[in-house]
């Protein structure tokens, strides 16, 4: 899980430069690269783009276009819990805008928002495959199927529960 | 599978994505605390996905006699009586396990190749795998066939790509194989990004030995000495069950330097995509492997001449290489008894949508739509009549009800406007708008469209906005035409399989559905109720209880009514968006054309 302190002030360059050490530095490594820092800082900070730019000797504005265009990449910080909600052709029929309309209602965040708490980003992702249980949505990884307006704000209610009972990181 | 264990009772568990998503690891826990307390001798298994997606969580009992039961949607508080009923007492728990009569359904027009395995063996077990004749074929390509002998085998089978494009495999391995060059690559293209499609995550979740074992044997082949699997990001369980089966593999040696005393060397690394559609294009693909955007490159050269990083690469799809090492096993002429003269062998599909037997399928080309839908998938879940379904995904089209007896093959498929595609199936009943298809489709396409060819780029994103036209009642004269002739262009000057199969989903709508479109347009009417603008909520006084709930869940505060009286709803501020008539309980919201209910 991203660490939020981290997030908000940024990761530190010293930091970003171990993980790109990890891996050979070159071009073919750019994409793990990214992965790695994004897994580790929830994001890609505009610091991240300048060191990766620098020790594989790609200019940052290509780091940049590698970035914006894969899905997966964010430039911002995410909240505390991420939502990815299933817009497949399955989910689409058995009604996906129904999840995102209801998470709207429940969380305070549409899609591609950060709720104003800051503990939930709703995301709009193409297909998770688990088209049988359509509408589905993964929180933090985990999915839920046979979604209905209820089930998704019971959901979000158990995190927001769990969020007050247990004591922050 | 002879350990004296066996002897007992068996309990598997499908641990596959869709089977955790239902609960299985709850109901997996369960059984394991319950099973160690009791002392039974019940061997408990992990297991992936066998295909029954609309029962998961399931649960399959063995008897000692090697008697089956699937006990279907089971919960942790079911766990107790199945165990003391049918493991103690030996009687089944009846209302709970899938009826013979459904599996026999289910089974009957199935023929399980590349499925062999799914939700039998433990994914996460390589000694599973080599019970069920798991790397055998590798031994045997490689202490006595010559690779010029495998690629002969897989030509004589008829095996064609699975991904989509329907390439004959053995062909494509004999170009990889003439190219020269030291290095050469094997890339398993595990980048399923047809929303709609969930095959080949299910073999990856549920059998990646065999998906490893295929790329072994085509490694040989064509004399590649390094293996990447481009798959996924969205399928986290996929890519772990891969880690693992890889360490394993190369741990048992089938993976390394010289595999098995022969001279044959190979390594398999995992690169995951980072979600871009068109990175299931080949040369996008290897553009996204060599860290760059996944933008597709002309033809030719092709990869087999000039690909990663310059060098001979060959790529596969998942289902295509799980097919290999059964064909090497069983020989080319088994397999090619499968199918029609020009499809050969099987085809795995994922049945979704408004369908009863929602899951994971596979069948001998050659078998009718019909029969997919109605005698294994159960026809239409709500009962409702068959509108059409949706094949090939976004590359794929539309085929009406009408046209069910199709066969399943490359070329009849083809014909019909549609594409074989990747196996995603999607059944629409009569609630499906087939100018909204047409619509998230090409809304989809526009998204992922990398933008290089101005036709792909600018084309789809015109069409998507005279579908919106259309969809929100401002369609005009003369719009049917103008998608068709973008579409021919968009179709002509892109470059790659994404932008020249994008107009498909429109052309196939249109094709078969011309009235629907010409009802939007002319009436304003919207027969499947689906166009927000076209239609209208109201609420039913006589049915409404007044308990409020739709009110509360209207996301713009359109319901307004006194406790316990019938509510109203605002048509001006109502955004249609139907979540009070899904959270209703009492059928007392309705929906119209937007002029009935006015």
């Amino acid at each position: 899980m991203p660490n939020k302190a981290i997030a908000e002030k940024g990761p530190e360059p010293v930091a970003i430069d171990a993980i790109i050490h990890r891996h050979n530095l070159e071009r073919g490594a750019v994409i793990p690269i990214l992965q790695e820092i994004q897994q580790t800082y929830g994001y890609v900070s505009k610091a991240a783009i300048q060191r990766i730019a620098e020790n594989i000797n790609v200019s940052a504005s290509e780091i940049f276009g590698i970035v914006t265009f894969y899905a997966q990449f964010r430039l911002e910080p995410l909240g505390k819990n991420l939502i990815k909600v299933c817009h497949g052709t399955a989910c689409h029929l058995s009604g996906a805008d129904m999840v995102t309309d209801t998470l709207a209602q429940v969380t305070g965040a549409k899609e591609g928002e950060t709720s104003q708490d800051g503990l939930f980003t709703i995301e709009r992702v193409a297909c998770l495959g688990c088209c049988s249980l359509a509408p589905v949505m993964m929180v933090n990884g985990e999915v839920h199927g046979r979604l209905t307006p209820e089930r998704v704000s019971k959901i979000i209610k158990n995190i927001r529960k769990n969020e007050t009972t247990s004591p922050a990181e | 599978m002879s350990s004296p264990r066996d002897e007992g009772w068996l309990i598997r568990v499908g641990l596959a994505s869709c089977g955790i998503a239902a609960g299985a690891k709850e109901v997996y826990n369960a059984l394991s605390a319950r099973l160690g307390d009791k002392g039974l001798g019940v061997t408990l298994k992990k297991t992936g996905c066998i295909g029954m997606c609309y029962n998961e969580p399931l649960i399959e009992v063995v008897s000692p006699r090697k008697e089956r039961t699937f006990y279907k949607q089971v919960t942790p508080d079911k766990i107790n009586r199945i165990i003391s009923e049918h493991l103690i007492q030996g009687k089944l728990v009846t209302e709970w396990a899938v009826p013979d009569e459904e599996i026999n359904r289910l089974l009957a027009k199935q023929q399980r190749i590349v499925l062999r395995n799914c939700g039998i063996i433990d994914p996460e077990s390589i000694d599973d795998y080599l019970a069920v004749d798991g790397y055998k074929a590798l031994k045997k390509a490689l202490s006595t066939m010559s690779p010029d002998e495998v690629i002969g085998e897989v030509t004589k089978s008829g095996l064609r790509g699975r991904g989509g494009a329907g390439f004959p495999t053995g062909v494509k391995w004999g170009f990889a194989r003439k190219s020269s060059g030291e290095l050469k690559y094997l890339i398993c293209n595990a980048d399923e990004g047809d929303p709609g499609a969930f095959m080949d995550r299910s073999v990856l979740e549920s059998d990646p030995h065999s998906v490893i074992e295929g790329m072994l044997i085509a490694g040989y082949a064509i004399g590649a000495s390094q293996g990447y699997i481009y798959v996924r990001a969205e399928y986290p369980l996929a890519i772990n069950r891969l880690e693992l089966a890889l360490a394993d593999a190369k741990k048992a040696g089938f993976i390394g330097e010289t595999i098995l005393d022969s001279n044959f060397s190979f390594d398999i690394k995992i690169r995951q995509g980072a979600g871009a559609f068109v990175c299931g294009e080949e040369t996008a693909l290897l553009m996204s492997l060599e860290g760059r955007r996944g933008m597709p490159r002309v033809r030719p050269p092709f990869p087999a001449q000039s690909g990663l990083w310059g060098k001979p690469t060959n790529i596969n799809n998942v289902e295509t290489l799980a097919n290999i090492a059964w064909i090497i096993l069983h020989g080319a002429s088994v397999y090619s008894k499968y199918g029609t003269e020009k499809s050969r062998g099987t085809k795995v599909f994922a049945l979704a949508g408004k369908i009863v037997h929602g899951g994971l399928i596979e069948v001998p080309m050659g078998i009718t739509l019909r029969e997919i839908v109605f005698d294994i998938g159960g026809g239409t879940s709500s009962g409702l009549e068959l509108k059409a379904i949706q094949i090939g995904g976004p590359s794929g089209g539309i085929i009406p009800a009408s046209l069910m007896d199709t066969p399943v093959d490359y070329d009849s498929l083809t014909q019909t406007g549609a594409i074989m595609g990747s196996g995603g199936l999607i059944v629409m009943d009569e609630t499906s708008c087939m100018i909204d298809i047409a619509r998230f489709f090409l809304n989809f396409i526009q998204k992922e469209s990398c933008g290089k060819c101005p036709f792909c780029r600018i084309g789809t994103r015109r069409m998507l906005e005279i579908l919106e036209r259309i969809t929100e009642g401002n369609g005009k004269k003369g719009d049917i035409e103008l998608l068709a002739e973008l579409a021919q262009n968009v179709k002509r000057a892109s470059l790659c399989g994404l932008g020249q199969t994008a107009p498909n989903p429109v052309l196939t709508t249109i094709r078969y559905f011309r009235n629907e479109y010409e009802e939007h347009i002319y009436q304003k009417k919207c027969r499947a109720k689906k166009c927000h603008a076209l239609i209208n909520y109201t609420i039913i006084p006589e049915k409404c209880t007044g308990c409020g709930v739709c009110a509360k869940y209207c996301p713009v505060e359109a319901i307004s009514g006194e406790k316990k009286q019938p509510h109203l709803i605002d048509s001006n501020r109502c955004i249609r968006c139907g979540l009070c008539m899904k959270v209703c309980r009492f059928d007392a919201v309705s929906v119209g054309s937007r002029e009935e209910n006015a």
